[in-house]
């Protein structure tokens, strides 16, 4: 579903006055956009490459740098399994697959039904209670690959 | 004014100037891939790195293109470790792009031998080894800032923004003239001017001479540079040549 | 609350919040760091507040959401005050019990306390608990006490009386002076003499000087930092304003990685509360002194943890490092003098200024002062954080604090330093933890994290893990890092895969030596770190794997086999599990078959077999 033009430029507008038009901020820019919107669309970076007077390069360049970010509508619910050592020592790896295979798409991909998008990230700081998988803001720690349908199902 | 040594060779230069530039001045080679005169330097392809020895004892290997010069400085430009690594860099590049033919001049020049890694077929790097001297090129020198590098680590790429949105572009070509590598490629063929970069390519309308009549300027680079001098577009629809 | 204009103010406050304070009052602190809440700890302290309320205990006893107390192997943790009694793997459905048994009557449940590992009794109080015994708190200390959002808290214990003696009676020039006395260096990996870098930002010209906080913490295993800005933001905001005053800057930034969403909640409010009592802002207590502080995110970017790029991010651009021939300390953020410290760095400064540099001095080795905190995970009984002195012997911090091994399993390395560490055999345990030790060892100290391996992992395998870590996180500036990287990858790959040749080994070498003497930040030099050591100190598994095309430690999944022996007696828990259907039944009390065209080697079918009749080869 298209977000409406009107919509992108003033939501961005509130955010960059947030942060005081400071370009150094162009990272927290760029998040608070997305946790608005959902994901960066095009129209959203070329309108704060506008707004801030920076060249569209430069916040397209930082947006494709950083994985915190999506250029593509992800789905509701945002899930992040953690690979860091102390995780992966202890079978984070089994349980990603686990995952791919319930919902039948790769880590970077959202589902069909844009319920899930699936990402791994690199060390979310619980390590001793690895592997850690976390569903939007919930941390789920001691993950096992038989307790990952039962965590799926509790999001709609 | 320091003084300071480059392979034995006693030398004064300006504060703030680079060991590269000082040595060059000297006619010593050092060979370089992202360094050019026109803008500032980078530190990346780390081919220019020399052994240096400060007055304090020490020692340190440096990229020449950016270590300013220092009272007392010795500077070694080819030590056995600064040669072995050299060709270990030229042997990590032709993998990238294999058959490119400035990389084998310099992998010839260098001694470095055959190839020591697998080669990437797929020619998914199109001769780009990510030098930046085109998008130091477009944002220092003309100032546009057209493209740059995306993704990061090994999926960096030099792109248009979003792969297509070509309006900063004003098809000037100075990114073309900077590659090291011929990565792009420019060509003007019948009043089109065409700009293949590694993974997007454009054609541009081109311009006549008001008086010759030959196609000699991208018609956007003649409204960029109307615009910057607040001069009539006419005022710029004249070649060269013919202007004398 | 009104703004503190002197020293004096902050001294009134601070005896007021004492004299409010009913020590005899019972108070249940429940630890709120994310690690507790993978574990739930969010259920455990709303059912606290709703039972002690039920119970109709409200006005006897306070519940009060804390910090880490890092021993998060037993999370969630509590401890009660004043009976410093600790309750450990506490759940929801048990804090009616403890209500009514432990904060009514004083009674204990005696399978909530710590079981000693070797006897099974039970241990009441925190200070008896191995874990903690033999570490020096002294920066966790409070931890499990302070809950991060009340400054009244950090106040009650002392917190900002460092900042009003530095700021209201000591020259900046001493406040240098005495840190370089203490000997401190930089706890984010670098080492860096931290009074050095303060003088260097001090004597650098221009007026405006910045003042940042590296809280991005990268390394995978590591959060130590997590655990001080989630749980204790203010030592670290304090530190800060000490080093401010000192180098001469009015402007701070605290960098978090994006991953850590509670520790920028928490500072952001210990900011505001700090604002508001005048700790922060203009004119901080009367000094005449201006100074605050920005909260900067992240990206997911491991690699601005390095200095320069976390600075290049900070000016709105891609986290690319650049060359550091001007120090930052010199020409840092856009251009200016700079100094970066990491989390840690700056929660010791406080202890440094009240207690003095000679007291710090005392703690630790000739070459490494104070104390660090560790990040102990992985085959280890006790996983959590540890504060130990410099100095502590790898032996002691895995085996005494740790607890050892879990399973019986043999202790095969450790890893310290994160991705730009080596690990260490069992024969160097002996080693004591010191900067230059575990430098001259082929690792290094990193930010603290410390990864224990048994004989189930396998070294190649784990170099592989880091070396592709690191790939997925290098910038991509240049080429010996990008390239190079690319290269062992392969490499790595096709020797796990039972493709290796011993030409390969001397190419590595050889590769690693340009990665370490070549690339243009640390990540790029240290890269070879984990690869070599483990080459060195394991080469037999190396060989193992090129040469017999085997994986002794039975991970490398191209290596290894799955095979069902005669003691299966078709009960068909694995056939339900198997994910590729690659088992089947042959027939009644006979052994099933397992497909190896199909098996995949995760793994599932060993996991659910209680019989033993699955062989990993």
């Amino acid at each position: 579903m298209k977000i409406p033009a009107r919509q992108i430029k003033s939501s961005i507008k509130s955010i960059l006055e947030k942060h005081n038009n400071d370009h150094g901020m162009l990272v927290g820019i760029l998040q608070d956009t997305q946790a608005e919107l959902g994901y960066l669309p095009k129209e959203a970076i070329m309108e704060i490459s506008k707004q801030l007077g920076l060249p569209l390069t430069q916040v397209y360049s930082v947006a494709t740098f950083f994985k915190a970010f999506s250029l593509k509508p992800r789905g509701r619910h945002q899930i992040h399994v953690c690979m860091g050592t102390a995780c992966h020592v202890r079978g984070a790896d089994r349980v990603l697959d686990e995952i791919e295979r319930e919902l039948g798409i790769k880590s970077g991909a959202h589902d069909k039904d844009l319920r899930f998008s699936l990402e791994t990230v690199n060390c979310v700081g619980a390590c001793a209670l690895g592997p850690i998988v976390v569903v939007d803001e919930d941390y789920a720690g001691e993950m096992k690959p038989e307790a990952v349908k039962p965590l799926l199902a509790k999001y709609k | 004014m320091v003084k300071l040594m480059i392979d034995g060779r006693q030398t004064e230069a300006k504060e703030g100037a680079m060991v590269l530039d000082v040595a060059r001045g000297l006619h010593i080679h050092i060979p370089t891939l992202c360094a050019h005169e026109t803008v500032g330097p980078y530190g990346a392809c780390r081919m220019c790195m020399v052994d240096i020895t400060t007055k304090s004892g020490r020692k340190r290997l440096v990229t020449s293109c950016l270590y300013p010069v220092e009272e007392g400085l010795t500077v070694e430009t080819n030590t056995p470790r600064v040669a072995a690594h050299r060709k270990m860099i030229i042997q990590l590049l032709r993998a990238r792009c294999p058959g490119n033919d400035v990389l084998e001049k310099m992998a010839e020049q260098l001694g470095a031998g055959a190839p020591i890694f697998p080669q990437e077929t797929s020619g998914k790097n199109h001769d780009c080894i990510l030098c930046s001297l085109c998008t130091r090129a477009c944002a220092e020198v003309v100032g546009q800032s057209a493209i740059s590098f995306v993704n990061r680590g090994v999926e960096r790429e030099m792109a248009i923004p979003f792969y297509g949105d070509w309006d900063a572009c004003i098809a000037c070509g100075s990114c073309a003239y900077v590659c090291p590598t011929g990565a792009i490629k420019l060509e003007d063929k019948g009043g089109i001017r065409s700009i293949e970069m590694p993974h997007n390519k454009r054609q541009f309308e081109m311009v006549k001479c008001s008086q010759c009549g030959r196609y000699f300027m991208p018609k956007k680079q003649v409204e960029w540079m109307a615009k910057k001098s607040g001069q009539p577009v006419e005022f710029f629809s004249v070649c060269t040549t013919c202007r004398k | 609350m009104n703004k503190l204009c002197s020293t004096q103010e902050l001294d009134a406050l601070r005896q007021s919040i004492i004299k409010k304070r009913n020590v005899k009052k019972t108070v249940v602190n429940i630890c709120g760091g994310t690690g507790c809440m993978a574990l739930g700890c969010i259920d455990v302290i709303k059912a606290f507040h709703e039972e002690v309320k039920k119970q109709g205990l409200a006005d006897k006893v306070e519940v009060r959401a804390t910090g880490c107390p890092g021993f998060c192997e037993r999370g969630t943790i509590l401890t009660i005050e004043p009976s410093n009694v600790f309750y450990q793997k506490v759940r929801k459905k048990d804090v009616a019990e403890v209500v009514e048994k432990t904060l009514s009557k004083g009674e204990l449940v005696e399978r909530l306390l710590f079981p000693d590992m070797n006897t099974g009794k039970r241990i009441e109080n925190e200070k008896d608990v191995p874990f903690y015994a033999k570490q020096t708190r002294l920066l966790l200390a409070n931890s499990s006490q302070i809950d991060p959002e009340n400054i009244e808290d950090y106040i009650f214990f002392g917190g900002y009386s460092a900042m009003a003696k530095a700021l209201n009676s000591m020259k900046p020039e001493a406040i240098i002076d005495e840190v370089k006395a203490s000997g401190l260096r930089g706890r984010g990996g670098g080492g860096f003499p931290t009074g050095k870098k303060w003088e260097s930002t001090r004597e650098a010209h221009g007026d405006i000087k910045y003042t940042i906080c590296n809280c991005d913490e990268g390394d995978p295993g590591a959060f130590m930092d997590r655990s001080l800005m989630e749980g204790n933001p203010h030592s670290v905001l304090e530190g800060m304003i000490i080093g401010a005053y000192a180098i001469g800057s009015h402007e701070g930034y605290i960098y978090i990685r994006n991953e850590y969403p509670l520790a920028v909640k928490n500072a952001e409010t210990a900011i505001a509360r700090a604002r508001e009592l005048g700790l922060l802002g203009k004119n901080i207590l009367g000094s005449g002194f201006d100074f605050d502080i920005k909260i900067t995110r992240g990206g997911g970017a491991f690699v601005c943890g390095e200095s320069t790029a976390l600075m290049a991010s900070l000016e709105g651009k891609v986290g690319e490092p650049r060359a550091k021939y001007v120090h930052t300390s010199e020409k840092g953020l856009w251009d200016r003098p700079s100094n970066l410290n990491n989390v840690e760095t700056w929660a010791n400064v406080p202890l440094i200024i009240n207690k003095g540099a000679k007291w710090f001095a005392g703690i630790g080795t000739a070459g490494s002062k104070g104390t660090k905190i560790f990040s102990l995970v992985g085959k280890v009984r006790n996983t959590g954080l540890v504060e130990v002195p410099m100095g502590m012997t790898l032996r002691e911090i895995i085996f005494e604090i740790g607890g050892g091994i879990p399973g019986n399993k043999k202790f095969k390395a450790v890893q310290t330093g994160g991705p730009s560490g080596g690990f260490i055999p069992e024969k160097m345990l002996d080693l004591q933890v010191d900067f230059d030790e575990l430098t001259r060892v082929g690792s290094m100290m990193g930010s603290g994290a410390m990864i224990v391996m048994d004989e189930s992992n396998c070294m190649v395998d784990m170099a592989k893990y880091f070396v592709n870590f690191l790939l997925g996180e290098l910038c991509g500036k240049c080429v010996p890092c990008r390239e190079g990287m690319k290269q062992l990858s392969i490499i790595l790959t096709r020797i796990t895969a039972g493709e290796g040749k011993m030409e390969d080994l001397a190419l590595l070498e050889n590769l690693c030596n340009t990665m370490k003497e070549a690339s243009l930040c640390a990540l790029g030099q240290s890269a070879p770190n984990p690869v070599l050591t483990s080459l060195h100190y394991f080469r037999d598994e190396w060989e193992a794997h090129i040469l017999d095309k085997k994986c002794p430690a039975k991970v490398c999944k191209p290596l290894i086999t799955y095979t069902i022996n005669e003691k299966c007696p078709n009960c068909g828990q694995c056939i339900k599990v198997c994910p590729e259907q690659a088992i089947t039944a042959k027939g009644k009390k006979q052994p099933v078959e397992l497909n190896q065209e199909k098996c995949i080697k995760c793994g599932s079918c060993l996991d659910v077999c209680k019989l033993n009749a699955v062989d990993v080869k």
